[in-house]
């Protein structure tokens, strides 16, 4: 399934997390070359957790970028802390990844 | 109820609970994140105005300075335009929303943040055409927002 990158780093005792995801992110008023409308495939929920707690619940429509990157920043992050970021996209597929803040 | 009856409403209750169960055995029922209520709405509201009632039940925003909204002023490309909104002189802030009031559907994402989040979010958004970007932060029961005009030279939303 998608990839879903994420950096985690600390600076100034906030840690700055960074995700990029793969999605196409159709908002479902394009048209293909013949002309049909291309049906739309968005992420609708995205999630940030920090050490199994959520964080960030984010909803989204088609009018996020394509491959969609998002930065958000925490409090009371420590190194070796887990951060995760799972999506869920309006045909029910999803996807995730987490990374160690080093 | 005539037992016939009694019958069937068993079979149907039992089919239905067997689908569920089935799912969630198959990791199709992940909790919180499928059954999260995505604001069907509020995404398919055509006017901004509509968009924030749906929203938040309120379309009354106060332009707040302490809401730092940073968009190119000219976007040579509407499909990525860059955007991040700071809310760090606010406290208590619940969520970070973008609108693009031009867009056929101006509502683009919410953040919802926890206690524990710097109140700044960035991401990238599509642009049909060139208008105002409004950042809307709900903080203590009020809504404080940030506008800015972001031009476009090629929509993102064309076919």
């Amino acid at each position: 399934m998608s990839e879903v990158k994420i950096r985690a780093a600390l600076k100034d005792g906030k840690c700055e997390v960074k995700a990029l995801l793969t999605h196409p992110m159709e908002t479902g008023r394009r048209k293909d070359p013949a002309g049909n409308l291309i049906p739309a495939h968005h992420i609708q929920t995205v999630e940030l957790l920090h050490n199994g707690n959520l964080m960030v619940e984010a909803d989204w429509g088609g009018a996020i970028s394509t491959n969609p990157f998002f930065s958000v920043s925490l409090n009371n992050v420590a190194s070796g802390d887990t951060i995760e970021v799972r999506w869920v996209d309006n045909k029910g597929e999803t996807s995730s990844g987490s990374v160690k803040v080093k | 109820m005539k037992p016939q009856q009694q019958r069937r409403l068993f079979i149907k209750g039992t089919l239905a609970g067997g689908a569920v169960v089935a799912a969630a055995g198959l990791g199709l029922i992940q909790p919180r994140l499928v059954l999260a209520a995505w604001p069907t709405d509020a995404f398919h509201s055509n006017s901004l105005e509509e968009a924030l009632n749906k929203v938040f039940g309120s379309s009354t925003l106060e332009a707040s300075d302490k809401v730092v909204l940073k968009a190119p002023g000219i976007a040579e490309n509407g499909a990525v335009v860059p955007i991040s909104i700071n809310a760090e002189q606010l406290e208590n802030v619940e969520s970070i929303s973008i609108f693009s009031e031009k867009n056929p559907t101006p509502l683009v994402a919410r953040f919802k943040l926890k206690p524990g989040c710097v109140p700044e979010v960035s991401t990238r958004i599509k642009m049909g055409e060139s208008g105002d970007v409004i950042a809307v932060v709900q903080a203590g029961g009020k809504l404080y927002s940030a506008t800015t005009n972001v031009k476009v030279t090629v929509g993102g939303c064309g076919g």
